[in-house]
C-alpha cells in the first residue's frame, strides 16, 4: 500500500503549521475551530485593530463601500513607493527634474512614480468617498462626533500631502500649480502682504508684514517657488505631514473601536 | 452632430448650467416635505431604482462615448492628471445612486413598520476571521492590481522643466483645489483661498454638533434626515464636485469659459464690463461722481453685508426657522445659519455677476479689502 507509507516531505508540510517555529511566530496556528478563529484576532497586533465578532451588516460592501480601509491601504502603498522614490530623488533645483526622468528610464521596474502618483490621486478620491459614506449612514452621530472631526483633519492632511508632493517633479505643471496655490497664502488677512489688514501689524513706520516676511514667504521659504520651496515641500511631504497624519490616524482608528466599532442600527 | 455639440457647449456655460443644476437639485434631493411632494409627483425618486441607475449610467457613458469622438473633448479629458476626475465623476454618481437606493428602500421598509435592511443583517453575528479579513484581502488584491495596471497603461505626466519666466496659460492648481480656484472668479483670494477653506474645514468639523437629529444613525435613509442630507449633498455635489468639474474641464486660457467641445483659443475675447456696487449705485443709479470718502463710498455694501449676516439669521429665527431655532439653541443656530449664509453667498455673488455685472459688493482696494 503505497499511500499508507509515510512520505517525509509530505509529512514535513503537513506538520509545518504545528511546528515549533510556526507556533513561535503565529501563536495560534491555523485557525480551524471557533476558539482559534477568535484567538488569531486577539494574538496579532495588526489584526487586533479589528474586533473579534461583528454584526453581519458591518462586513457588507454595499454598507461600508470599503473606502476607509482602502484609504489606509493606499496610504501604505504610498509610504512604500514613496520610500523607494526617496532612494533616487534629490530635492534640489539642479537635480530634481533629471532624477524624475531617470526614475522612469534608468530605474528597473520604473513604474514606481506612476504607482505613487496615481495612488495619491486615488487616496484623495477614496478619502472623499469615505466621508460621503460616513455622512450618508449618519455615522457621525453620537457617540462618534469627535471621530468625524478627526476624520475631517485627516482629509485636509491628505490634500496637503498631495499638494506638497505635486511640486516635487519640478516641471512646469508642478511649479505653476504650486504658484497658484501659494499665491492664496499671500492674501491671508493680516498675515499676507496682499491680504486685507496687512498694514495693521506695524510698529510706527516699520511694517512687519512684507513680501519677505509673510504667510506666503513662510510657506515657500522665499519670495517665489524656488529652491527653498522645493526643500520645504519635500521635508513636509516625506516627514512632516506623514508624521502628523500618523498621529491623527492612530486617534481615528482607536476611536472607531472605542466609540463602539463601525456604526450600525441600534 | 455639430448642432448637438454646439448646443452642449452653450448650455454648459456656468450662467446656464449652474442655475439649472441649482433648481433641479432641490427637487431631486428635497430638503422639506413640501418639495418632497413635488419630487413624488414628478417621479424623481425613481432615479434611485435599478432602472434609474441604468438610465443614469447609460447617459453618462453615452455622453463620454460621444464626447471622445471629438478632438477637443478628448484632448482635455485624456490629459493624464484629468483621468482621475473622470473616474471621480463615475464613482460619485455610482455611490450616490447606491446610497440613495438603499436609503429609499429603507424608508419604504420603515413606512411599513419594518426595520431597515441593516438592522435585519445586524441580527446575525459573524467572526471577523475569516469573514471580514477575507473581504479585505480581496479588496487589497483588486486595488493593487488596479493600481499596477493603471500605472503601466498611463504614464505620470511630466512637462518641460520648471521655468519661472514662462507661465502656462491657464495656470491651474491641482485638481482637488479647482473648486476653490473657480471661486476666484467671483471672490478675491483672501475669501476664496483663505476664508472659505477655513470656514469649510470648520463647518465640516461642526456637522455632528449642529445636526441634533438622532435618527438615521448606522443605516441608509433619506426621509428621516432629508434636510441634513440635502444640505450636505448640496455642498458635496454642487459646490465641490461640480465646481471642480467646471474648473478642470471648462476653464481654458485666461480662465475663460470653454464648452466641452470647444477649442481652447488663447485669444478668445470676453468683454469685462464689471462694476462695483458703489459705482453701480452712485454712477449708474444716482448719476453722480463717486464720493472721495471711502466709508461714504462703500456704505451701501457694508450695510448690505451687515444686514445679510446680522438681520437674516434673526429674521429666520422668527419665521421659517422658528422650530429649528427652538430645537437647536442659540449657539448651534447661529453657527448653522452663518455657515449657510456664507455658502449661499457664492450662488448670490454668481447671480449678481451674471445679471448685473457686479464685481465687488464692498470694494476698498486701498486695504485689499474687497468682498
Amino acid at each position: 500500500m503505497a499511500q499508507e507509507k509515510n512520505n517525509p516531505i509530505q509529512d514535513f508540510f503537513k506538520n509545518l503549521p504545528q511546528s515549533q517555529l510556526a507556533r513561535a511566530i503565529f501563536r495560534t496556528g491555523i485557525p480551524r475551530n471557533r476558539r482559534q478563529r477568535m484567538m488569531i484576532m486577539l494574538n496579532s497586533v495588526f489584526l487586533h485593530l479589528h474586533p473579534v465578532r461583528l454584526p453581519k451588516h458591518a462586513v457588507k460592501v454595499k454598507y461600508t463601500w470599503c473606502m476607509g480601509g482602502l484609504s489606509f491601504f493606499v496610504f501604505l502603498v504610498l509610504t512604500v513607493t514613496g520610500i523607494l522614490l526617496m532612494f533616487y530623488y534629490r530635492p534640489t533645483v539642479e537635480y530634481a527634474y533629471g532624477d524624475i526622468i531617470d526614475l522612469g528610464e534608468q530605474v528597473p521596474l520604473g513604474i514606481m512614480r506612476e504607482i505613487h502618483r496615481w495612488s495619491a490621486h486615488l487616496m484623495v478620491i477614496t478619502v472623499w468617498l469615505h466621508m460621503f459614506r460616513v455622512f450618508m449612514t449618519g455615522s457621525y452621530k453620537p457617540p462618534r462626533e469627535f471621530n468625524w472631526s478627526v476624520g475631517v483633519i485627516l482629509l485636509v492632511l491628505t490634500m496637503l500631502m498631495s499638494f506638497t508632493g505635486y511640486l516635487l517633479p519640478w516641471d512646469q505643471l508642478a511649479i505653476w500649480a504650486i504658484t497658484v496655490g501659494s499665491n492664496m497664502a499671500g492674501a491671508t488677512p493680516v498675515l499676507g502682504t496682499s491680504g486685507p489688514g496687512s498694514a495693521l501689524l506695524a510698529l510706527g513706520d516699520v511694517n512687519f508684514i512684507h513680501s519677505a516676511s509673510d504667510a506666503r514667504f513662510a510657506m515657500l521659504g522665499g519670495r517665489f517657488v524656488g529652491e527653498g520651496a522645493l526643500l520645504r515641500f519635500y521635508v513636509l511631504h516625506c516627514i512632516g505631514l506623514p508624521f502628523v497624519m500618523m498621529i491623527f490616524m492612530i486617534v481615528h482608528f482607536w476611536r472607531v473601536r472605542k466609540d463602539g466599532g463601525i456604526s450600525g442600527p441600534t | 452632430m455639430e448642432a448637438i455639440k454646439h448646443f452642449i457647449n452653450t448650455i454648459s456655460a456656468p450662467y446656464i448650467m449652474f442655475p439649472v443644476v441649482l433648481l433641479l437639485f432641490f427637487f431631486v434631493f428635497p430638503p422639506t416635505t413640501g418639495l418632497m411632494k413635488i419630487n413624488r409627483r414628478l417621479g424623481l425618486y425613481k432615479l434611485w431604482t435599478k432602472q434609474g441607475g441604468i438610465a443614469l449610467f447609460s447617459t453618462l457613458i453615452v455622453f463620454f462615448g460621444f464626447g471622445l469622438t471629438d478632438e477637443n473633448f478628448r484632448k482635455i479629458v485624456m490629459k493624464p492628471d484629468n483621468v482621475p476626475i473622470v473616474a471621480l465623476i463615475f464613482l460619485v454618481v455610482f455611490f450616490l445612486w447606491l446610497s440613495m437606493k438603499q436609503g429609499w428602500e429603507n424608508d419604504a421598509r420603515i413606512a411599513q413598520g419594518k426595520l431597515p435592511n441593516e438592522a435585519e443583517d445586524a441580527k446575525e453575528k459573524i467572526l471577523v476571521w475569516p469573514d471580514l479579513v477575507y473581504i479585505e484581502f480581496i479588496c487589497l488584491i483588486i486595488c493593487s492590481a488596479f493600481l499596477i495596471v493603471w500605472a503601466i497603461l498611463l504614464p505620470a505626466p511630466l512637462e518641460e522643466p520648471a521655468n519661472p519666466s514662462v507661465s502656462p496659460n491657464p495656470s491651474k492648481a491641482p485638481w482637488y483645489f479647482l473648486g476653490l480656484q473657480e471661486m476666484l472668479v467671483y471672490f478675491d483670494p483672501w475669501i476664496a483661498g483663505v476664508l472659505f477653506p477655513t470656514v469649510i474645514i470648520f463647518g465640516m468639523m461642526c456637522i455632528p454638533f449642529i445636526d441634533t437629529n438622532r435618527k438615521g444613525s448606522g443605516y441608509y435613509t433619506f426621509q428621516q434626515r432629508q434636510m441634513a442630507i440635502s444640505i450636505f449633498l448640496f455642498f458635496w455635489l454642487v459646490l465641490w464636485i461640480f465646481l471642480i468639474i467646471t474648473g478642470t474641464f471648462l476653464r481654458g486660457p485666461n480662465w475663460n469659459f470653454f464648452g466641452p467641445f470647444e477649442y481652447w483659443d488663447p485669444h478668445k475675447l470676453v468683454a469685462l464690463t464689471n462694476v462695483n456696487l458703489s459705482e453701480f449705485i452712485y454712477m449708474i443709479v444716482l448719476n453722480q461722481k463717486l464720493p472721495s470718502n471711502i466709508l461714504l463710498r462703500e456704505m451701501w455694501g457694508i450695510l448690505l453685508i451687515i444686514a445679510y449676516f446680522g438681520l437674516i439669521p434673526w429674521m429666520l429665527a422668527k419665521t421659517a426657522f422658528r422650530t429649528l431655532y427652538e430645537k437647536m439653541g442659540v449657539a448651534r443656530y447661529s453657527i448653522f445659519t452663518i455657515l449657510l449664509l456664507m455658502s449661499a453667498s457664492l450662488p448670490i455673488k454668481m447671480f449678481l455677476r451674471w445679471a448685473f455685472n457686479i464685481k465687488y459688493i464692498v470694494a476698498i482696494p486701498e486695504f485689499f479689502f474687497n468682498i
